[in-house]
């Protein structure tokens, strides 16, 4: 569970925290407002949960509470895998 | 069309001056590859690069009058000049040329600076009358012709482009780090400022009038709007379309007269496609017509090109632009756009130049101007949009209006209603700040600033671009129509502190080539600011009075068809296999730690970005081409060989 959060900070330090005296992010920061983040990142973000966890993220599920914080990306890649290994 | 350079002030022996004219001149002989001309006269120095339109042979410039009391350098052209020309000479004034620069100094004898506002045309000239010891320079009210001066050595020194200005010596290149910050959120400098320390812009429709007692700079014109409400509320629809019609048909005719073929930019839109179809009507052979195309279906537009083709029956030239030629033309792009851009789309137009130039046309016909005037831009209808949104913020179906604005952006059409209103700051922007229609544009743009170094960040503390925009609003301007406000944001600053300048006169001159626009005549522009919003912006339906009067007259799929923006292929322009060598070593953490306007470990994580992943968002892009643009500016102009702006060799002998 520790390797998903630090899976997502990483990816998130790596393509949209450019600088370093940013400093880490907090676990609720909206990457919206922080001004990281456009309507490219959103697709960007998309792209790598597919990419890492193997998620499909339906266009309902494209929405702030999921994927605009460390904790609600947390989150949703739990639900998303639990959801995923209780149907298999 | 030429190029224009020289100072005023404290005095020179004459060979010197003319020496520092002639290399003034030859800094910017692109612009005028016809001949070059220098004319001292004690305090005053006037020189010349031209390229021959109107009066092939004896329009040479400098040119003075019979006692010599007067001299003018002009760069440009004055569109009602025979008609200025008849009036004078009903009034009794002779006339030794047939040249539209005489009339200028014609005028300026009858009126002295006032003979401004009698001009339709783009402009930029300065008079030299010896008897009143006055130095007039003067801009064109769009800002289509450039105009740069600085103070140097007790002398205010003046040419068309800054590099001119670069040969004097005791001018040093160092960057502005508020022009740079204004450039990232704005994506221009707001004049008199410029990129270059101590080199100013004079803004357009304004004179700069020096004496050995001092200068003032004084606005001729201005744009400005009914206020809201009192836009002619009864306008007939009909009568306005046919009357903007016949406005654009003598716009159109006036910018046909030169003494070399006049040719057509086409870019397979609307805008184009009228002026095309107008000048048709008039030009006596068959019309030739250039345009761009590219690769990726994403930019490219020439099947809406040979449709146009094909209904006007023109003489068509086309030229290929790649991702990779665009890497490799992007050094010379800054060069003569003289500063950092966050776009590459200038480059194509560069080469569109080229091919203009090839096919032997000095002069072409385009569209810019009708997005302005008429209002075609995606923003006034973003903003309108936004401010629906904004008035039922909860509201789930009102953000899918975006994506109905941007169908060309696969990245939006994916996105929920609510991350939609969040990019386009529904719930953030206040309706009433001025600024309104522009801020999600400004704050994807200052983005860019992330980038910048510690050192730049502080050398600009404490500085708002945007507050400074705020306040150099016309007082007005509130009580304009929305629509109005943000057609007077594109029109009095994007227009000519970007489209005009960096995507206009600086990619036609490079090739010397001089471009003309017929929407941008100022009786076009005055009519159309009196035109009711309405009827310029029916709801979602940008440019609707254009169509309407043009309704029969062009295909009805080009009438029809909605705005595509011109765009270009960005930082994919940059990297491998194809990209261009200078890109990794001018973004190299050595080469950004040289410069220092650059955070460098930041610049290497959006390098390393963008060459992985190729396609990146509206703001990584951004952030890459202005990052590498300052990067190349800093090259060509700051770390320039010395001797490009050394004195002339030759200054020693005198």
């Amino acid at each position: 569970m520790q390797d998903i959060e630090s899976n997502i900070r990483n990816f998130i330090q790596e393509s949209f925290l450019y600088r370093e005296d940013h400093g880490p992010l907090a676990e609720g920061e909206s990457l919206l407002e922080s001004g990281l983040i456009d309507s490219t990142g959103v697709l960007e973000l998309v792209a790598f949960l597919d990419q890492n966890f193997g998620i499909q993220v339906t266009d309902a599920e494209m929405v702030p509470e999921n994927l605009d914080s460390v904790r609600g990306l947390v989150a949703y890649v739990r639900r998303k895998l639990g959801a995923t290994e209780q149907a298999a | 069309m030429c190029g224009i350079a020289g100072f005023f002030g404290w005095p020179m022996l004459p060979m010197q001056a003319q020496n520092a004219a002639r290399n003034m001149i030859d800094a910017i002989s692109h612009r005028g590859p016809d001949g070059q001309g220098v004319l001292v006269d004690g305090v005053a120095t006037l020189g010349h690069a031209r390229l021959s339109i109107i009066d092939l042979a004896a329009g040479t410039q400098p040119m003075t009058d019979e006692a010599g009391d007067l001299a003018i350098t002009f760069n440009g052209e004055i569109f009602n000049y025979l008609e200025l020309r008849s009036d004078l000479r009903a009034r009794g004034v002779q006339f030794r040329t047939e040249s539209d620069t005489e009339v200028i100094l014609r005028l300026y004898q009858l009126k002295g600076t006032a003979c401004v506002e009698d001009l339709n045309g783009d402009f930029a000239f300065a008079i030299w009358d010896r008897r009143r010891s006055t130095l007039m320079l003067a801009r064109d009210r769009m800002g289509v012709r450039p105009l740069y001066y600085a103070h140097v050595g007790g002398r205010l020194c003046f040419a068309s482009e800054i590099k001119a200005l670069l040969r004097l010596p005791g001018l040093e290149a160092n960057l502005d780090p508020i022009a740079l910050d204004q450039i990232f959120t704005l994506w221009l400098t707001l004049p008199p400022r410029t990129i270059f320390e101590n080199v100013c812009e004079l803004p357009p429709g304004h004179v700069l009038i020096a004496t050995p007692g001092g200068e003032r700079i004084e606005r001729y014109w201005s744009l400005h709007f009914p206020r809201s409400g009192d836009e002619a509320p009864d306008a007939d629809e009909d009568a306005t379309a046919e009357e903007l019609r016949a406005l654009l048909t003598d716009a159109v005719r006036i910018r046909l007269r030169a003494d070399v073929p006049v040719g057509a930019y086409l870019s397979g839109g609307l805008d184009s496609s009228v002026i095309t179809s107008l000048a048709k009507g008039m030009a006596g052979s068959r019309l030739t017509t250039f345009s761009v195309t590219f690769e990726s279906a994403e930019f490219d537009e020439s099947v809406y090109q040979r449709q146009v083709v094909e209904a006007l029956d023109t003489q068509h030239r086309s030229v290929a632009c790649s991702a990779a030629e665009i890497g490799g033309i992007f050094p010379d792009v800054i060069r003569h756009a003289e500063r950092p851009l966050l776009r590459t789309a200038p480059a194509p137009l560069l080469k569109l130049s080229g091919l203009v130039q090839r096919n032997e046309f000095k002069v072409v016909l385009t569209g810019e101007g009708a997005d302005e005037v008429l209002a075609g831009y995606d923003i006034f209808k973003e903003a309108k949009v936004r401010a629906f949104c904004a008035r039922q913020p909860s509201s789930r179906l009102r953000p899918l209006l975006f994506r109905r604005l941007y169908p060309y952006l696969p990245g939006l059409q994916a996105q929920n209603p609510v991350y939609l209103k969040a990019f386009f700051g529904s719930g953030q922007d206040l309706s009433d700040d001025p600024l309104f229609s522009h801020l999600p544009r400004f704050r994807t743009t200052s983005r860019a600033k992330a980038f910048f170094s510690g050192d730049l960040r502080s050398s600009i503390a404490g500085y708002d671009a945007l507050a400074e925009l705020r306040e150099s609003l016309p007082s007005e301007f509130t009580y304009w129509d929305p629509l109005h406000q943000a057609q007077y944001l594109e029109t009095a600053y994007l227009l000519p502190g970007y489209i005009l300048s960096v995507q206009g006169d600086r990619m036609a001159m490079a090739h010397a080539v001089e471009g003309r626009f017929p929407f941008l005549d100022q009786r076009i522009v005055e009519y159309a600011a009196r035109i009711p919003p309405r009827l310029k912006l029916r709801s979602l339906r940008e440019k609707h009075i254009l169509r309407k009067s043009m309704e029969g007259r062009l295909p009805p799929a080009v009438n029809r068809r909605t705005k595509q923006p011109y765009r270009s292929p960005d930082s994919q322009s940059f990297f491998a296999p194809t990209g261009p060598a200078y890109a990794r070593e001018l973004l190299s953490r050595s080469a950004i730690e040289g410069s220092r306007y650059f955070d460098p470990h930041a610049v290497e994580k959006l390098t390393r970005k963008c060459s992985v992943q190729g396609a990146v968002g509206f703001a990584d892009n951004q952030a890459l081409v202005g990052v590498l643009s300052t990067q190349l500016w800093d090259q060509a102009f700051v770390q320039a060989p010395a001797q490009s702006r050394s004195e002339p060799a030759n200054v020693s002998a005198v």
